[in-house]
């Protein structure tokens, strides 16, 4: 862990890394998920492997919504955005993610109307500066970003756009953590739980994984610090055989989550009966629809939705190591063939996706790394 | 996209309680309030936006702390952008000099 002392309160860092170590002596080996694509990122990014010992091992969870997309959604999206007319509105993470054709941007190149937006807000206003064009906002993300997403379908109709649709991806953390805990070749101890998403969620939705499947959760915040302090609290109660689920974030996560953010979503959305994920196959209840009575804003309900299937790439292993089942350097591409310059699979697209993580700091610059000199 | 952006709150429209012109190192843009319902947000507050919608009000140390984060991890430049894309046809006319 190379900047420790650029870290805030380092005294408290190597408190928790030894803290750790103390709770870890044991011939046990903990495996310990961490959900978010944020988590993930931080984690390669502050090198803190390396302040774990041997027999802590993390496993990289499926909270990268980009990377979880299966290729045939993004394939069914730039179908509708060929159509004529069409402004096909994006975020940046989306651009590079490659389709059977090719990404968004390369279909850009070749002259379909693609636009970035950082907020789906932006999505009306080209509805509204383009009136003889149909603005589809191609729509993903956990529950940190379908909110806006609903906000702004609830606002587009307030308003009375007629030329605005939503095509929507948004998905769900809790059924992909119960598909992961239901897989049989999955051992987990506990869960760091993600951040953000929290924030609209809350504490509660983790309870059953605490209850049912007696593993520990943490919500964790971003911080070095954050991510050893939830790693301690798992370990604290491993250590006295509990399970409970503890909000190490609460500086950020209120325990009941956003009810204002609960409500917009549930007004505007329904649970799709079931929905594929790449890696992880159909999971019932996994990703939200657009209800009946906003139809005419859902562009799988105004346009024709070929329903496009591609199984990844045979080389690629996306679905293992989305898993956990492979880490990203025993995919037989990685590094080769897929590298963050020339994605093949979507993880090595995001900088949350555990591929793209994982080639930047461990497999491009191994020297990063030091140790923060402890006991080994 | 699920990192968030720390902003801080300098004023809320007067024709619009849920709009508000926010500073992220220095780009002003504005951002949407509604999800603050609960916890409403005033001018001075901090707030942590994702896609352009505040999320969460937290302290200014907390705000600064998260900024640093988003520096590590080598993230503030693409935060800077997203925000600087927050708002189409307004882009470039409410920065700070």
């Amino acid at each position: 862990m190379k900047y420790v002392d650029e870290f805030r309160k380092p005294e408290l860092i190597t408190k928790a890394a030894e803290e750790i170590r103390r709770l870890a002596d044991s011939p046990r080996h903990y495996r310990l998920m961490e959900v978010c694509g944020g988590h993930t990122h931080a984690i390669y990014r502050f090198g803190l492997k390396d302040v774990l010992p041997a027999n802590i091992e993390l496993i990289h969870g499926p909270g990268c919504p980009v990377c979880v997309l299966p290729m045939g959604r993004i394939d069914d999206g730039l179908s509708i955005a060929a159509q004529h007319g069409v402004i096909f509105a994006a975020f940046g993470d989306m651009m590079r993610v490659p389709g059977t054709q090719g990404s968004p941007l390369e279909h850009k190149a070749r002259g379909m109307d693609v636009r970035i937006v950082y907020s789906p807000s932006d999505a009306i206003k080209l509805a509204k500066t383009n009136p003889d064009r149909h603005v589809i906002f191609f729509a993903i993300g956990f529950e940190t970003t379908a909110p806006s997403t609903a906000l702004t379908l609830l606002r587009a109709k307030a308003e009375g756009l007629r030329n605005f649709s939503v095509f929507c991806n948004h998905v769900t953390i809790i059924p992909a953590i119960r598909a992961i805990l239901d897989s049989p070749d999955m051992r987990l101890d506990g869960f760091i739980g993600p951040g953000h998403v929290s924030t609209v969620i809350g504490c509660r939705p983790y309870e059953w994984i605490a209850k049912n499947e007696r593993k520990p959760i943490v919500v964790s915040g971003f911080e070095p610090l954050d991510l050893l302090q939830s790693i301690v609290m798992i370990l604290a109660q491993l250590q006295k055989g509990e399970a409970k689920v503890e909000n190490q974030y609460k500086r950020v996560v209120p325990w009941e989550g956003n009810r204002a953010a609960l409500k917009a979503m549930a007004e505007v959305f329904e649970l799709r009966p079931y929905f594929e994920w790449r890696g992880l196959g159909f999971i019932s209840q996994s990703a939200l629809r657009i209800r009946p009575q906003y139809a005419e804003y859902d562009s799988e309900q105004r346009f024709n939705i070929p329903g496009i299937r591609v199984t990844d790439p045979k080389a690629a292993q996306c679905g293992e190591v989305l898993k956990g089942v492979l880490k990203p350097a025993q995919c037989k591409l990685f590094g080769r063939e897929c590298t963050p310059e020339n994605p093949v699979g979507a993880l090595m697209v995001s900088s949350e996706g555990s591929c793209a993580a994982y080639y930047n700091y461990e497999h491009r610059k191994a020297s990063v790394v030091t140790s923060l000199g402890l006991p080994a | 996209m699920c990192l968030a952006i720390p902003g801080k709150i300098i004023e809320i429209a007067p024709d619009n309680e849920s709009s508000a012109l926010i500073d992220v190192v220095g780009v002003r843009r504005r951002v949407d309030l509604s999800l603050l319902q609960d916890d409403r947000a005033v001018p001075g507050d901090w707030v942590l936006i994702h896609v352009g919608f505040a999320m969460s009000k937290i302290s200014e140390a907390d705000a600064l702390d998260q900024m640093r984060t988003l520096a590590m991890l080598g993230e503030s430049e693409a935060a800077i952008q997203e925000v600087q894309g927050y708002g189409l046809e307004e882009a470039g006319d409410k920065r700070t000099p």
